[in-house]
């Protein structure tokens, strides 16, 4: 069931003053529900105004925007209740953070929504522990955490919303390689428990390889394509063209595989290319 | 890539650790030194990258060199000047410049130009001569036609660009870069790394990098590895991404196509320990097959 | 969006105006206030209507510019009216109802209140079209500097202006985003009663000002490690220059100060 559907989005910046600006140009898209997908683009391809489309904080110069088939803009009033169902996390998000506790702040969210006390206790309890945060944490303020705490309890608090949909603008942007498995995996897990649909936002080619099942590519404020991960980086040629580029493994495997190698395509972690290659290789051996 | 022999930098024995209930000591074991005993020298003109997760002490290492942290026990020289020797500071900095991980923290005024003289001002600079500085470190790093915008007008990349051409109007013979990168985009990153070595190869300024990227890193001629206060790897960026196993242990990557020539090592097949590159990665695999 | 909040109201065109020394520019904008307080005449206006018209040529800035700094005081213009109207009683009585009345003088004194807040806003505003915030800053630096004898903080006091000048659009972002990120949660910040409103803005201030300080933290490091210290041993890459026009122009004020003084004396 397709639980995020735009219809010729386009949000322009300024209209009708010589600094017009179109940001996103007719994007049609359709977001299936239990979904992990990447969303890449170059700085300024209109990925990061998309998002702030999906969870009403912008508003369409044109088209329409539909969560469960509805028009999220039909009734303004209704608005804030499409923010508690598609979570957007910001770049940085620690940077938000203000409450006396963590839990408190963790609690932000589900207040808003008024969710019981017992209901908020739970969901901090639960969402703090998917994201690997210890219980004494809970008690601290916000303010004596460590950097990748501060961010972890960031999320948290959207996360605790149990949104339908939940974007991440580069939750791993500052994070050492540690930091960033960690992250990425414990995102994975998230997803994989909740069943919603996740969208990361990402400049990592090799992050989005490997955790991601669909690609959605922006480029020049428009949709350069939507699909499977693996049929996004056969296209590596263009991608190039926009900017982008493929895991460094998807372009060695390419090249062989140009050369006349016979190696099966969509090699692009290092996991899958190594079982090729050895195969390939034991071939080799055996037809000697 | 020349090496002079002449030290520019030199560490003895540093400890140091941070007061109690600050930020950066929230994941230590209360009161353990962050760094526990680094001794380290760096020559003119080079190029060395240091490496570690976050937490790890590179960081506060690099506070050090020009003194805005002062070691518990030991010593840290620059050019042969004793950083605890507060009449030694002003020398100091103005011989080791550093640019840091935020670019809007570090630009202080409302016009390109008028920032990157902030240092020559400060140096009591002849006003003809700062122009002078003003315009050449803007073309240093790329920046000329912007010295009238407001830093506000600029991206991520262009601003640390700025911020280093504020650094090098101090005529510094070393430049130590922490984290420059992190808060970049791509793009943005490639314009700093690129800056940062034709600094390096063209004028001779001594780089200090302070990294957890390891593309940044394999770029240097010399990586040093810190974990947990202490250094653990020193030596050129093939035989350091060589040791997959161990990098992997430090909490830090290798880029893929080391680890893909490591898991065939270990399944057996001739292959070089010190492939960091796609092409050679490739001809690698075309000699195997 | 936030950001499109102009401050200063810069407007950078090349002019007369535009080129003269920023320091000789507020003297001016000093006399002119004085010549308009002057006196009670209109004479006093006229000859400040006519430097006004003058400065406004020479500035090249459009009229609608002047339009944009009234509006904002219309409110006041009109309870100044309204006062003067009500409260003044002399000369011949012009309307009367009941106990109001609005008298020949009472008129005389509105309009001339009016028409020289008006002025005040025209010529003032024209300073900051005409001179950037960073040129008015090290003018009233360079001004004030005689003050550094009675160890007056001018230096300290004028890189506090400049940095505060240089981190408002920063901060004008920053406050965007945290707004953003607070309503993605649910925060309420456009409607409710007055009391709701102010208690959503806490989610706003606490990280604003936590971000404040930290970034404080990290530029006075960053200004440290370019060897700032102070206002001692400081050169300037700019260096404010007196030339000719600015003299003459100084002159020129003078001399409408002076015209107006005289009329004041001979017409009383």
């Amino acid at each position: 069931m397709a639980i995020l559907k735009t219809e010729g989005l386009t949000y322009t910046y300024s209209a009708g003053t010589p600094f017009e600006k179109t940001a996103v140009d007719h994007v049609d898209l359709c977001i299936e529900e239990n979904r992990m997908i990447g969303v890449i683009g170059h700085t300024g391809s209109g990925k990061s105004t998309l998002m702030q489309h999906f969870n009403g904080l912008l508003q369409p110069t044109s088209g329409t925007v539909l969560l469960e088939n509805q028009d999220i803009w039909a009734d303004k009033s209704k608005l804030r209740e499409v923010r508690f169902k598609v979570g957007l996390v910001f770049q940085y998000p620690e940077y938000q953070l203000f409450e006396e506790t963590v839990a408190k702040d963790i609690a932000f969210g589900c207040k808003n929504m008024g969710l019981s006390d017992d209901e908020i206790k739970t969901r901090v309890f639960e969402t703090a522990q998917m994201l690997g945060m210890d219980r004494e944490l809970l008690n601290r303020s916000p303010f004596a955490l460590s950097g990748g705490q501060k961010r972890r309890a960031a999320i948290a608090g959207v996360m605790a919303m149990r949104p339908k949909v939940l974007i991440l603008d580069e939750p791993c942007a500052g994070l050492d390689p540690k930091g960033r498995n960690l992250m990425l995996n414990q995102i994975r897990d998230y997803q994989k428990k909740t069943q919603s649909t996740v969208l990361l936002v990402s400049h990592s080619m090799e992050d989005v390889a490997e955790f991601t099942e669909q690609l959605l590519v922006m480029s020049r404020a428009k949709l350069f394509c939507f699909e499977e991960t693996y049929k996004v980086f056969r296209r590596a040629d263009e991608l190039k063209q926009l900017g982008l580029r493929v895991p460094q493994i998807a372009s060695v495997m390419t090249e062989l595989r140009k050369k006349g190698y016979d190696l099966p395509e969509d090699l692009y972690t290092v996991e899958k290319a190594k079982e090729a290659v050895l195969t390939l290789l034991r071939k080799g051996a055996a037809s000697c | 890539m020349i090496y002079f022999m002449e030290t520019i930098v030199k560490a003895e024995h540093l400890i140091f650790r941070y007061p109690a209930d600050t930020e950066e000591n929230q994941n230590q074991v209360p009161n353990e030194p962050i760094l526990k005993d680094i001794s380290l020298e760096i020559k003119k003109g080079s190029f060395t990258a240091v490496l570690g997760h976050n937490g790890s002490g590179k960081s506060t290492f690099a506070k050090h060199i020009n003194a805005i942290l002062l070691p518990e026990s030991g010593k840290m020289f620059v050019e042969g000047l004793d950083t605890s020797d507060e009449a030694n500071l002003f020398d100091i900095r103005q011989k080791a410049g550093m640019v840091f991980q935020n670019p809007d923290n570090q630009i202080v005024a409302t016009i390109v130009e008028e920032d990157v003289a902030f240092a020559p001002e400060n140096l009591g600079v002849p006003p003809e001569e700062i122009r002078q500085r003003v315009d050449s470190a803007l073309k240093d790093v790329n920046m000329y036609e912007y010295r009238n915008h407001a830093p506000t007008q600029l991206s991520g990349g262009q601003k640390q660009r700025v911020a280093i051409a504020g650094v090098i109007a101090m005529r510094p013979d070393c430049i130590i870069l922490d984290e420059p990168t992190a808060m970049l985009d791509p793009q943005g990153r490639q314009e700093v790394m690129q800056t940062i070595q034709k600094l390096n190869q063209e004028q001779g300024i001594t780089i200090i990098l302070i990294t957890h990227y390891m593309e940044e890193a394999a770029l240097a001629d010399r990586i040093v590895v810190i974990d947990d206060g202490n250094i653990v790897l020193d030596d050129a960026p093939k035989k350091v991404f060589s040791q997959v196993d161990k990098m992997k242990e430090l909490g830090l990557d290798v880029p893929q196509v080391t680890e893909l020539a490591w898991e065939l090592r270990k399944a057996g097949y001739p292959v070089s320990a010190e492939i960091i590159t796609e092409d050679e990665c490739l001809n690698a695999l075309e000699a195997l097959l | 969006m936030l950001k499109d909040i102009t401050l200063g109201q810069y407007f950078p065109i090349d002019s007369v105006l535009h080129r003269l020394d920023p320091r000789f520019k507020i003297v001016y904008t000093m006399i002119f206030i004085i010549m308009l307080f002057s006196g009670s005449r209109f004479w006093t206006l006229i000859i400040g209507a006519v430097f006004v018209i003058m400065a406004q040529l020479l500035s090249k800035v459009p009229l609608k510019m002047s339009w944009k700094s009234i509006k904002p005081i219309l409110p006041v213009l009109l309870f100044t009216a309204v006062l003067n109207l009500a409260f003044i009683d002399s000369g011949e009585i012009l309307w009367q109802w009941k106990i109001f009345r609005i008298t020949e003088g009472g008129v005389n004194t509105s309009i001339f209140m009016i028409c020289r807040i008006v002025l005040l806003i025209i010529g003032s505003s024209l300073l900051t079209y005409t001179t950037s915030p960073i040129l008015l800053t090290d003018a009233i630096e360079s001004l004030m500097s005689p003050l550094k004898k009675v160890r007056f903080p001018v230096h300290e006091m004028a890189m506090m202006m400049s940095i505060a000048l240089r981190f408002i659009p920063t901060l004008l972002e920053e406050t965007d985003k945290i707004m953003s990120a607070q309503k993605a949660r649910g925060a309420m910040l456009d409607n409710g009663k007055l009391m709701e409103r102010v208690k959503a803005m806490i989610p706003i201030l606490i990280p604003l000002f936590v971000s404040a300080f930290r970034r404080a933290e990290e530029l006075a490091t960053a200004m440290e490690c370019r060897c700032y210290r102070g206002g001692d041993g400081r050169t300037r890459l700019r260096q404010l220059k007196a030339s000719r026009n600015d003299y003459l122009g100084l002159v020129i004020c003078l001399l409408f100060l002076a015209l107006c003084i005289a009329l004041n004396i001979l017409l009383s």
